[in-house]
Parts: structure tokens; C-alpha cells; sequence
């Protein structure tokens, strides 16, 4: 489509990118058409912006750190485990945490699209989304990490999890040393979203973070 | 389909490239698709897999040189140009020119927002015993639907074992082509790195996905 297509629209084309009119003009024709309320749009984008993100999974990983019942329960059936953690997340019925352990490391990718727990970790970053993470993490998960920076013992088992359906995957990282006696919200700080994809570690107590 | 979406064990495209503080979105227009995606959906214009299917269906070249947003918006299009909900008049004015058609739960308004922040629930009642159970060696099926499948290229032909039981899910390869939901049961199965990637891979490696029954069969 080009420019002067749009020479009824009263903004500055020249600012705009062709994406962007393209965009404002389907925005348009749903909203004229009765589909959409453009206020409903923007409480859409708001409730994305302010209620989810990684502080739930955080928030998650550190009750399990912190109480041996509730990591049980999480292993066992997670959308039921965080559910009754009432207001830290709605994850509907799909959800499976996968504990790393000294013997084995977890990985989340998929292959596919983008599949990702969103209600846990917020919208995914551009990485995981695109093809070089998608692509290598089934076939060289230890040469993905290096790019992360992150190193495992060579005899470490590492399982990558394609999320080729609609269950999704939470990893439990390993709680930190010297956490002994720490509270949850304390614990929560350190839980980094890549540690929660398997891209990653938690951070270290007392590091710069 | 066997496109270019299917990119697990491909080589090249390099190295991951994480951003530091990375915003949530990198144009104002990318919160727009996607609300505009979650509102169609929920007003009941394409399911899931039928949305998935569309991005799957661009041009390869477009497919890779498009950002996840900019896929997103082309999907949308040109799904709902094929459904009817737009026509090329409505896109080449950049306004509504031709009738609405209805939609199956009505408009997106205020009221739907908080609905949609929660999953939408996949589960279905069995319609049959499961054929497999966690322990079994299984074979990812030598198949290549033309259309939407979530049995990757990667796995086919490979053997595996069936790890976890997930319960009956709406089935994504007939769901997408608005066909029925066809309840199937879904496995995670692992395979071995070896198995896979042959002789010369890091034997450390295990990659699962999970896999609905007929994309399985017994070893």
C-alpha cells in the first residue's frame, strides 16, 4: 500500500512507517465495523502492561524454595499449586514446573512459534521469539547458553522442553546458597525471568544485581 | 505444513542476541496487534491454531524477515480478509467501506477484558481410553500434513518414550482448519540428543515435545 493512499488520514504520514498506517488502518475498520471498542483495546494493553510479568513466576518459585509442601504440590499439578495462591496469576489449566536439579537442567523452547507461560513470565523478550533461540535450542542447548553466558558441568543432563502444545512450562531453578532463613519476598528478588526459562541461574545473594 | 516456522535443528541464523532491559514493546503499533489478535479471537472471528496457521502460511521470505509483530499483523490480515470479517475495499480505504459480518460472541468491549487475561482451557472429556502410558517406546509417525500440525519436522521417524499423560486436548490439526476440535490424548515424549541428531551429538542432550495420539504410534 503507499503513501497517498492515505491522504484522507489527518496524521503526518511522513513520521509513520508503512507498518504503522497499515496497522492504524485495520484499528480503524475493526472499530468502525462494531468488532472492537478501541477503550477495550487499550485496557488490553494496560492489563499486559501492569498485571503480568516475571514478579508472578517469582513469586512462585519462591514459596516452593521456601515450603516443601507447596514445591510438591507444584511438581505435581501447577495450574492447582499456583491457584491457591489466589491472586498471583490466573494460568488456567496448563500449567507444569519442572524442577532443575545438581543432575539436570531444564530448557524451554518453542520451536514452532512462540509458545511461553506468559501468565507467569509477561509477554516473551524478542530472543525467544526468534529464530536463532528457536531453531538451536533443540539440537544445541549448550551452545544457546554460552550465548546467555552460562556454563553447565559437562556431565549435567540438559532436557529441552518444546512447547508443541498447549501446556505450558515453568522451571524451578536450584535456590541459591547462603539463603538460609531468608524470607519469600527476599528469595522472590533473586528469581530472574531466564532462570525461569532454563536460560539462566538466580542471582547470587550479596552480587551486584 | 512443512514451512519455514518448523525451524527446530536448523543452523545459521546465528547467535541469540539477548537485550538488556529489553522493553515490552519496541513500537507503540505492536501493543496494538496485539490486542487487536487477543479481541478478534475472544470475539470469536479464529481460534488458536487457526491464528498460528496464518503467520504459518506467509511467504518464507516474509516469514524471516518480519519481526513476531509485524507477523502477527499479516496473519491477522489476511485471516480475516479469508473469513470475511474485512474485504481488500475496507484495507485499501483504511475504513470500514463493506457490511460488517457478525461475530460469534459479538463486540470486544470493557467487559471482556478481564476474561481474557486467563487461559482459555483446552482440556475435552476422553472420547476413548488413552492407547499409550508413560513408559512406553513410541515412534514419532513419517507424516507431512499440507495443513496446521504441531508435530514438528525435527522428531518424525524418531523413537522415543511416552514421559507424562496430559489428558485429552482440543486437536490443533483439525481445530485450525475450523474442522472440530477432535479431542486427542497428549504425551510429553523424550528423545534422546542421539536419536535425533545422530551419532556425533552431545549425549547429555534430551528434547521432549508433547505429541497428540495420532501423531504417535507403538514400537
Amino acid at each position: 500500500m503507499s503513501e497517498h493512499d492515505h491522504h484522507h488520514h489527518d496524521h503526518h504520514h511522513s513520521e509513520l512507517s508503512e507498518t504503522e498506517l497499515r496497522v492504524r488502518a485495520l484499528e480503524s475498520i475493526l472499530t468502525e465495523k462494531g468488532y472492537v471498542e478501541a477503550a477495550a483495546l487499550d485496557a488490553i494493553v494496560q492489563a499486559y502492561e501492569t498485571k503480568i510479568g516475571p514478579h508472578n513466576g517469582a513469586r512462585v518459585v519462591a514459596k516452593a524454595w521456601s515450603d516443601p509442601a507447596f514445591k510438591q504440590a507444584l511438581l505435581e499439578d501447577a495450574s492447582k499449586a499456583v491457584g491457591t495462591l489466589g491472586h498471583v496469576s490466573r494460568v488456567g489449566d496448563h500449567l507444569v514446573a519442572i524442577e532443575n536439579t545438581p543432575g539436570r537442567h531444564n530448557m524451554v523452547v518453542c520451536t514452532l512459534c512462540s509458545c511461553y507461560p506468559w501468565e507467569m513470565l509477561g509477554l516473551p523478550p524478542v530472543w525467544y521469539k526468534a529464530s536463532p533461540y528457536r531453531s538451536r535450542a533443540v539440537k544445541d542447548p549448550r551452545g544457546v547458553l554460552a550465548d546467555f553466558g552460562v556454563s553447565l558441568p559437562k556431565e549435567t543432563e540438559i532436557r529441552v522442553w518444546d512447547s508443541t502444545a498447549e501446556t505450558r512450562f515453568l522451571v524451578l531453578p536450584m535456590r541459591p546458597a547462603g539463603t538460609e532463613g531468608w524470607s519469600e519476598d527476599q528469595l522472590a528478588e533473586l528469581v530472574t525471568r531466564d532462570s525461569m526459562i532454563g536460560t539462566g541461574f538466580p542471582k547470587t545473594p550479596g552480587a551486584p544485581s | 505444513m512443512n514451512g519455514v516456522h518448523d525451524m527446530g535443528g536448523m543452523d545459521g541464523f546465528g547467535k541469540v542476541e539477548p537485550e538488556p532491559n529489553e522493553p515490552m514493546f519496541h513500537e507503540e503499533w505492536e501493543s496494538r496487534v496485539l490486542a487487536m489478535v487477543r479481541a478478534m479471537g475472544a470475539a470469536g472471528a479464529f481460534n488458536i491454531d487457526a491464528s498460528r496457521f496464518y503467520r504459518e502460511t506467509l511467504p518464507p521470505q516474509v516469514y524471516l524477515s518480519s519481526s513476531y509483530y509485524k507477523k502477527w499483523f499479516l496473519g491477522l490480515e489476511a485471516l480475516l480478509l479469508d473469513k470475511g470479517y474485512i474485504s481488500k475495499d475496507d484495507v485499501a480505504s483504511g475504513h470500514s467501506v463493506a457490511p460488517a459480518k457478525s461475530l460469534k460472541h459479538g463486540t470486544f468491549s470493557m467487559a471482556d477484558v478481564e476474561r481474557i487475561m486467563v487461559r482459555g482451557k483446552f482440556g475435552r472429556a476422553a472420547p476413548g481410553p488413552a492407547k499409550f502410558k508413560a513408559g512406553d517406546r513410541v515412534r514419532a509417525k513419517n507424516i507431512h500434513p499440507a495443513t496446521h500440525t504441531r508435530l514438528p519436522r525435527y522428531v518424525r521417524g524418531h523413537v522415543g518414550v511416552v514421559e507424562r499423560d496430559h489428558g485429552c486436548h482440543v486437536f490443533p490439526d483439525t481445530v485450525a482448519n475450523d474442522a472440530g476440535e477432535h479431542p486427542q490424548w497428549l504425551y510429553t515424549v523424550v528423545f534422546d540428543g542421539r536419536e535425533l541428531w545422530g551419532p556425533d551429538s552431545d549425549p547429555t542432550i534430551k528434547v521432549s515435545i508433547d505429541a497428540f495420539e495420532p501423531y504417535l504410534e507403538a514400537v
